[in-house]
């Protein structure tokens, strides 16, 4: 009866290996997932909310959205069609016609995808009528950004789509979405673009929606994006742009009662519109490949340049604090200050006042170096070893918000650099630093670096004698004004409002009768410093020095400040000549709505400095050069001593 | 002779019954899930293939409580009349038959379709049970041997003209029911080192095949001659016909597959023997049925919650492909569950029909369990990538009233018979 067994081990036999293979299937293999047949049997549609809309101060629309056209197919939707006067609907040829429908095909014959992006509205409402009678081909809406003033692309920042590393970073995003990139944009990104809709639709084996999933039961809603309320002055913020023209730097205002950025301007800029629409991907290859101008660095929030001699200020206001000098206090100046027995251990000085007592009035506005030097030193000095003395000032100086992040709603910034006894001591392993060797940090100059916004911040502690508030963009959502305590909860100084006053008045004398005299503005009381920043740069080594950055801070009105600001002008030499009319006007310009110094305004409007800027890239280029052929050399050398 | 009390369910066999109910009950619950849309509110809605299938499951018990009244005596003495019955139902349809699908293998009537073929095999069934039962009969003469053949091949012939193939390979199944009484076990191992030859050939080629399969041939006479069981001076023609033999079905097997078979059979064998890769056509079937057999993981993704299934991503998924339903919403606890439950129903008959007495029954209720087996094999061995696609419900899970109605048949014929074993007639 052994036959029998032969169905018994069969059936057996069979459903082992069936269950063995199904083991395999459903719990061993899960290459299914890859297959391109498991495009998933759910649709998720997305729902795109409007982006929220920017407003500056004042109320002007700074961004707004367009809608944008893009023709979409689905190649095995396709039929026969009418290419010539689809083309010509189109206004493409029909080699590109055949190109694009290939490219399309390859990518997938199911799946929908771009055939032609961002038409016009005019060719929409032409198309649009005509579309039925190309099957397979529809068009569909995107909304783009547009800019009705074209101004602060720093500020605004643009949108990109993303990729394949943000959505790493955050799991909202589809690839291929757009989301904020820079600026306004990055920062209050979930502000603006609200929350996008989902819709679940069930499809089919043909990749054919067939209805919603499950009732809709998942889908949800939509939620519309904020529109947002600058704390930028739009009219400042163009004037400031206009004012730069052909120059390189930042500008940054700032109302010292709230710490709102009325304005930051960078120059070179660009007109935002550049980074939407068709020509999009050609422009931006464009800005961030012009190394040279470098249009798309913010150089209110980003570049870093030693403050100069309003830094001073600083160190006069940590004197009076310390109680190392008085206004009072009197040092003379010899042409510069002699801070060592070497001969060239000899700081120069432009004040003009030789060996007369300069006060702490007549330091400020004739921004004698000697006077600071002399005030710095006792600083250092007052705790008998430099180290102390350098942490103490450190922390002052600190306290005025630079050396560190300033901790605003702008996606990038800069740290600043304040010197202090552990960076010293790294610099001279083996001690014996002492104030003479750092003295170059009682002018501004030596380690310390600061950027724009830092200089505008500090400026509005002084003119808030010995607070600031932390400067920030936004001012309202959805005209509500925005109440964060981090922006309304003053920071203080370390040091007393007391000392502030001789301060004021000092930097109130620069325009009376000292180096901004040129500068005054009728009806308007303005304390300010002019600055001129060293201009190093090392290559290969050697240390070049190009023509000084010319640097001014100002508040206004002295007594009641509206606005404090910072005005750095690259290569502008004298603080003076380019930053002080700038930052003078400006001030005009928003406390009046105008100004009157015609000859001085359109000095600056049309003044450039491109030859300077060119001057300073031929020799860097020349240096360059000069390095790329020792380099060449040295390899020589190199290969022939192998040789021997 | 003790007269059979009225009460027709005396020794019925309840486990079986209880297995055949609770696939039903899980084909239904199949077929629902696999065609059910979110619009459908009731469950009793006609118009709806899960509502005509309740339906059909209601004739299937009609049919099963019809099967098991009638006396037992009835099925082995009118088998011939029921088998004829079911040929002419085949042949009828070359004259009446509706075409589906480009196989005329219905009947129309009125609403309703019915396909003869499913019944064809409950005839099939009784007569060769009925042939094979006759005393002395010996399936080792070649006349008997014929005359067996003849019963199964009719049928298969007539199904094959429709055509469908599938159905028919279901007759060819049944010689295993033959080998079980009696017939000579070369028939079976020329059968499938026949197949094995045939796949071996379509894999790799004419020429690899015979270079090889000669080579292997010859190793097995060297070690025969070696252990001096082979006179190769004396037996050499036979090695000679061995040798042309597996030669010529070697090349006929590559010249029917090239010049015979249809473009469609060539496709079907290709993509399983991984020559193509192709999952936009013919393949399509399957690679979709796997992908959401995969895609339910280890414990599923529930009852109803298959989107797979609801985007009707695997054709024909209520009938032929209907297992990809069980794998995609119970996952591999579901597939194994029912594969178990197939397996001991199939054994369950088979231990039933050992059992019996009357070689009749023995024979009915092994071609039963072999018929079973096969559709259930070939059925989910294609599901799962395993068998090339031919198109044979699973029993009890495949929507459609004739396979129901024809399994339903084949098992309660087949209880009938068992519960009246213990009487001698």
């Amino acid at each position: 009866m052994e036959r029998k067994y032969l169905a018994y081990f069969s059936i057996i036999g069979i459903s082992i290996l069936f269950i063995l293979r199904l083991f395999y299937l459903q719990v061993i293999d899960t290459s299914y997932r890859n297959s391109p047949l498991n495009n998933s049997a759910v649709a998720i549609k997305y729902d795109y909310p409007k982006r929220g809309y920017i407003y500056d101060r004042n109320g002007v629309l700074l961004v707004a959205n367009q809608p944008s056209y893009d023709i979409m197919v689905i190649p095995q939707d396709v039929r026969e069609l009418d290419t010539i006067e689809f083309c010509d609907l189109l206004k493409i040829t029909k080699d590109d016609f055949v190109k694009r429908y290939k490219r399309a095909r390859n990518y997938s014959p199911r799946i929908p995808s771009v055939f032609l992006t961002q038409l016009s509205k005019e060719n929409y409402a032409f198309l649009q009528e005509k579309m039925y009678k190309y099957k397979g081909f529809y068009i569909q809406k995107r909304l783009l950004r547009q800019y009705p003033v074209k101004s602060a692309p720093n500020v605004l920042g643009y949108l990109g789509e993303v990729n394949e590393n943000d959505l790493k970073k955050n799991k909202y995003y589809q690839l291929g979405e757009i989301f904020g990139v820079n600026g306004i944009e990055k920062q209050y990104e979930e502000l603006l673009r609200g929350v996008k809709g989902v819709k679940f639709i069930q499809k089919n084996r043909f990749n054919k929606e067939i209805g919603p999933y499950k009732d809709g039961k998942y889908d949800t809603v939509p939620i519309i994006g904020k529109d947002l309320t600058l704390t930028i002055d739009s009219k400042l913020q163009q004037y400031g742009e206009q004012l730069m023209v052909n120059k390189r730097g930042g500008i940054v205002a700032i109302e010292p009662s709230s710490g709102e950025i009325l304005s930051l301007v960078s120059m070179p800029t660009y007109d935002p519109n550049m980074m939407v629409g068709r020509k999009r991907t050609v422009n931006s290859t464009l800005l961030f490949g012009d190394t040279i101008n470098r249009p798309m660095f913010d150089r209110g929030l980003l570049a870093q340049y030693p403050p100069g001699s309003p830094f001073k200020i600083i160190n006069a206001l940590i004197g009076l604090q310390e109680e190392v000098i008085t206004p009072e206090t009197h040092f003379y100046c010899y042409g510069g200050y002699k801070y060592g027995r070497a001969s060239n251990n000899f700081m120069g000085c432009h004040c003009g006042v030789y060996g007369s007592p300069i006060r702490l009035d007549r330091g400020i506005y004739k921004s004698c170096n000697a006077y600071f030097a002399n005030v710095y030193r006792r600083t250092i000095e007052k705790y008998g070893k430099a180290s102390k003395g350098t942490d103490v000032w450190n922390k002052h100086v600190e306290s005025f918000g630079l050396g560190n992040f300033l901790g605003t709603d702008l996606p990038t910034g800069k740290k600043g650099l304040v010197p202090d006894s552990k960076m010293y001591d790294r610099y001279y392993p083996g001690g014996g630093w002492r104030a003479p060797t750092i003295i170059s940090n009682s002018i501004g100059q030596g380690e310390v670096l600061t950027t724009p916004i830092q200089l505008a911040n500090m400026t509005a502690a002084i003119a808030n004698r010995g607070h600031f508030y932390t400067p920030h963009i936004l001012k309202k959502i959805d005209n509500k004004p925005i109440e964060i305590e981090a922006y309304t909860k003053p920071k203080h100084t370390t040091i007393d409002p007391e000392h502030f006053e001789p301060i004021v008045e000092g930097m109130f004398n620069v325009f009376e009768k000292g180096t901004a005299q040129g500068s005054r503005v009728k009806g308007i009381s303005i304390g300010g410093k002019t600055g001129t920043a060293e201009n190093f740069a090392s290559f290969n080594g050697k240390r070049f020095q190009f023509k000084d950055h010319s640097v001014f801070v100002a508040f206004a009105p002295v007594n009641d400040p509206k606005i404090a600001i910072a005005v750095f002008v690259e290569n502008g030499y004298w603080g003076s000549r380019w930053a002080g009319p700038i930052a003078t006007l400006m001030i005009e310009k928003y406390l009046k709505g105008e100004t009157n110094r015609a000859w001085l305004e359109k000095r600056m409007l049309e003044g450039s400095l491109q030859d300077e800027y060119d001057a300073q890239l031929a020799v860097e280029k020349a240096a360059r050069e000069e390095y790329r052929k020792e380099q060449e050399l040295l390899k020589e050398q190199q290969l022939a001593q192998k040789g021997e | 002779m003790r007269k059979r009390e009225n009460n027709i369910f005396v020794g019925i066999d309840w486990v079986l019954i209880l297995l055949y109910l609770t696939l039903v009950f899980l084909g239904w619950i199949s077929i629902y899930a696999a065609t059910v849309s979110p619009s459908d509110t009731k469950i009793l809605d006609f118009s709806t293939l899960y509502g005509k299938h309740i339906q059909k499951i209601g004739f299937g018990l009609v049919l099963a409580i019809i099967a098991i009244s009638i006396d037992s005596k009835f099925y082995e003495r009118f088998s011939g009349v029921i088998y004829i019955i079911t040929l002419i139902a085949l042949v009828g349809l070359f004259l009446f038959g509706a075409n589906i699908n480009g196989a005329t293998s219905w009947y129309r009537i009125g609403g309703f379709t019915l396909q003869p073929s499913e019944f064809a095999k409950v005839g099939a069934a009784l007569a060769l049970a009925n042939f094979l039962s006759e005393p002395n009969r010996d399936l080792s003469t070649l006349k008997s041997q014929l005359n067996a053949f003849a019963i199964l091949l009719i049928p298969a012939v007539l199904i094959t003209l429709q055509p469908d193939a599938g159905s028919a390979l279901i007759y060819a199944s049944l010689i295993f029911v033959m080998y079980r009484e009696g017939l000579p076990a070369y028939y079976i191992v020329i059968g499938l080192s026949a197949i094995i030859l045939f796949v071996v050939t379509l894999a790799l080629g004419l020429k690899i095949t015979i270079l090889a399969v000669f080579g292997l041939i010859a190793l097995f006479f060297l070690y025969l001659i070696k252990n001096n069981n082979f006179a190769i001076k004396r037996e050499w023609p036979k090695l000679i016909a061995f040798y042309l033999c597996v030669g010529l079905f070697i090349f006929s097997v590559d010249y029917i597959y090239n010049n015979v078979f249809e473009k469609r059979h060539q496709d079907r064998f290709n993509i399983l023997l991984g020559k193509t890769a192709d999952t936009q056509g013919i393949g399509y079937n399957t690679d979709q049925s796997m992908i959401t057999i995969g895609s339910g993981g280890l414990t599923g993704k529930g009852f109803l919650e298959g989107d797979r299934t609801q985007g009707k991503f695997v054709p024909e998924q209520h009938t032929d492909y209907i297992f990809s339903t069980v794998g995609e919403e119970w996952g591999f606890l579901g597939t194994t569950a029912v594969i178990l439950l197939f397996t001991a129903f199939i054994l369950r008959i088979l231990t039933l029909a050992e059992r019996q007495k009357s070689r009749f029954s023995r024979i009915f209720g092994y071609a039963a369990a072999i018929i079973f087996f096969f559709h259930f094999m070939i059925n989910v061995g294609m599901v799962i990538g395993l068998l090339p696609t031919i198109g044979i419900p699973l029993p009890f899970f495949s929507y459609g009233g004739s396979s129901l109605w024809g399994f339903t048949l084949l098992v309660f014929i087949f209880i009938r018979l068992d519960a009246d074993k213990t009487y001698e007639w």
